[in-house]
């Protein structure tokens, strides 16, 4: 049975309608990328399926696990196994790296019907996943994303993911701003997390990071609607004709970003 | 009837049935009553009271008691008898314009003795000196129950001699509905180091009206830090006079929810030149709340090289919450750095939704974002039992409200 299934979604932001149907369907331990140009609705799904509310569902469903996955809160999904690594993670003064994982991870396993974790072992498990980032445990003292660099705010969420261990990780353009040398980190990191009981949907608009994440399949996102699927071959052939070569309009290319 | 004697209702009796004191206290306490009866309550005609209307302080009939008052004076600190600060006592905090310091100062030693401490001259005092006034629910009801109210005036005076250090913390606590008038005076000698802090923890149905007045030596750090958590009506005065080279801070955090209505004026004075002043208040407004900052900066013609900072944020979490704030420079030098800001936002919503997709819920999200705003303030407060009290007291309140 698919652990996410994405039927004929709608959603909108204000009146406008950003996905215009949306069909998916992904099998536990399954990689999907999404690409697509600029303005497409990569991240809109991409925050829609983690409870945004910013977003509204007109229309479609979303199965998860076996259960409605639209009637639940962002706390419910992530307590069900729904990670999303944020393109922009938000900086949050006051409230310590390790305060908030501990929190996060203890509400997590409370509702998985495990144990909390107390200081100790919560610090052991999180110096073990801090080295698979090659992350500086100075971090886990200061404020949740406060003052980080680009590379460093991207190695925390998927330092997250490794501590909170989701089924469905959603990565929402997890390559932008990386130099190649954090891309490989923030990358490795990611790998080592794929398991058979993992699924993961890895948003990007560029190619480059799917050498490095490969996945199982690759769907073609453009005005709203997925417009082709395919195997990862299917990311090199867009690498080399680009959106345009497609017949998709690249607002990037089209208009310039602003 | 006139119109000030109305205003001042039932305080001439009060007064005039005072155990007279020493006769240089007693015209102390003359002199003072005088210009209360002069000045009469302010109203919101008044300037520095528009947002703040203490007609249900002047209105009502009070009985003047006293807080009970315990006190924590460590070793290597002298408490004195008011005789021993005839030229301080009433010096620092000055009457003529003040309705409330005036009052005050008219019920010196009225009941209980005035706290008087001196600071020896390079003592260093590592334990803090507490001053911790606790009105009893039984000693507000038995007034209340004969009709008036109970109206407590602590009064402190504290010297710290050159190049001295200590702490001090004030605290205000009771249960019931009364009155709180409290004047603080600070004398800072050169080169003294205070970090001071007042936590007001009233009762929810007191009023509450206190002036910190600071005056402050050359080279002297002083650090003053409110945290006013209660009352119904509460309206706080800091104000300090800095000499040449001092480091003043004032920072100040104020919670407020319900009906509560909480002032908060401060005055740093640049009288000298090269003197710093830091000033950062931050406010959590719920419910019906109102809060008032205003503070001035005065930066007169010698004070060359000033620099001073002042911040005020608020956070309002409810639509019906109001905040007021208001900075007042006056700037007479003309090389100083003077810089101002007032925010007024909500909880972030990216934060919020950044919290609650790794699982955290709502309520408990608000929770930990309220309680991070209020976090810097509470991370400069030195005294680590303090600091311990103020975090599981902060904690709990926000979790009160996030689960409301």
């Amino acid at each position: 049975m698919a652990l996410l299934e994405i039927k004929n979604l709608h959603a909108t932001v204000g009146n406008r309608e950003i996905l215009k149907g949306i069909d998916l369907s992904i099998n536990p331990g399954e990689v999907h990328a999404i690409m697509g140009p600029n303005g497409s609705g990569k991240s809109t799904l991409a925050q829609v399926l983690s409870g945004r509310e910013l977003y509204v569902v007109t229309a479609g469903q979303v199965i998860y696990d076996g259960q409605d996955l639209l009637e639940l809160s962002p706390e419910d999904r992530a307590r069900a196994g729904i990670f999303l690594a944020f393109q922009y993670p938000v900086e949050i003064p006051g409230v310590s790296n390790m305060y908030f994982l501990k929190a996060a991870l203890n509400t997590v396993r409370k509702s998985r019907g495990l144990e909390e974790l107390d200081a100790f072992d919560f610090l052991n498990l999180v110096k073990e996943k801090m080295k698979l980032m090659e992350m500086d445990q100075a971090l886990l003292n200061r404020p949740v994303n406060t003052g980080f660099s680009g590379g460093e705010k991207k190695r925390n969420e998927i330092f997250q993911m490794a501590v909170l261990e989701p089924k469905l990780a959603i990565l929402d353009e997890t390559d932008s701003g990386l130099d190649i040398d954090a891309l490989r980190t923030v990358a490795g990191g990611v790998n080592a997390l794929r398991s058979p009981e993992r699924s993961m949907i890895v948003v990007t608009h560029y190619q480059r990071l799917l050498n490095y994440i490969v996945p199982d399949f690759v769907h073609v996102l453009s005005e709203g609607r997925i417009v082709k699927s395919g195997g990862k071959e299917l990311a090199l052939q867009l690498e080399e004709s680009g959106y345009a070569g497609m017949g998709i309009e690249d607002e990037e290319e089209a208009v310039g970003r602003v | 009837m006139t119109a000030a004697t109305e205003k001042i209702g039932s305080w001439a009796a009060e007064f005039a049935g005072q155990t007279k004191t020493a006769p240089w206290l007693q015209k102390l306490r003359d002199a003072a009553f005088e210009r209360f009866s002069e000045l009469g309550f302010p109203t919101t005609h008044d300037e520095e009271w528009r947002f703040t209307n203490v007609a249900p302080i002047a209105r009502a009939t009070f009985r003047a008691g006293a807080a009970h008052t315990t006190l924590r004076v460590p070793q290597g600190v002298e408490q004195l008898p008011p005789e021993a600060a005839v030229s301080e006592l009433a010096k620092i905090a000055s009457f003529a314009s003040n309705a409330f310091v005036a009052l005050n100062t008219a019920f010196v030693e009225h009941q209980v003795p005035a706290t008087i401490l001196r600071v020896p001259r390079g003592a260093v005092i590592a334990e803090p000196i507490e001053i911790i006034c606790d009105v009893a629910e039984d000693v507000a009801r038995e007034a209340e129950q004969s009709g008036v109210l109970l109206a407590v005036q602590p009064r402190t005076l504290i010297m710290v001699g050159e190049n001295a250090q200590c702490t001090v913390i004030e605290t205000y606590k009771g249960k019931g509905r009364y009155f709180t008038n409290a004047v603080t005076e600070f004398l800072v000698g050169e080169g003294a180091v205070v970090d001071h802090y007042k936590v007001q923890q009233e009762s929810a149905e007191a009023y509450h009206v206190a002036t910190l007045q600071a005056q402050l030596g050359r080279s002297a750090n002083f650090s003053s830090h409110s945290i006013a958590l209660g009352g119904a009506l509460v309206r706080n005065d800091a104000n300090a006079v800095l000499s040449e080279g001092t480091e003043a801070t004032l920072n100040g955090l104020y919670i407020v929810n319900g009906t509560q209505h909480i002032d908060n004026h401060t005055i740093i004075d640049h009288a000298k030149p090269n003197a710093n002043s830091h000033e950062m208040y931050k406010g959590i407004l719920d419910g019906q709340a109102h809060a008032v900052f205003n503070g001035r900066i005065m930066v007169r013609k010698d004070a060359q090289k000033t620099d001073s900072k002042q911040t005020n944020k608020n956070l309002v979490l409810s639509d019906e919450a109001v905040i007021d704030t208001k900075p007042e420079l006056q700037i007479l030098a003309d090389d100083v750095r003077c810089t101002h800001g007032a925010t007024i936002g909500q909880l972030d919503a990216e934060a919020l939704f950044y919290l609650q997709s790794r699982g955290i819920g709502k309520a408990d999200a608000r929770n930990l974002l309220t309680y991070a705003f209020a976090q810097d303030i509470v991370d400069r407060v030195k005294v680590q039992s303090l600091k311990d009290s103020l975090e599981k007291i902060l904690f709990e309140k926000f979790h009160e409200h996030a689960h409301q």
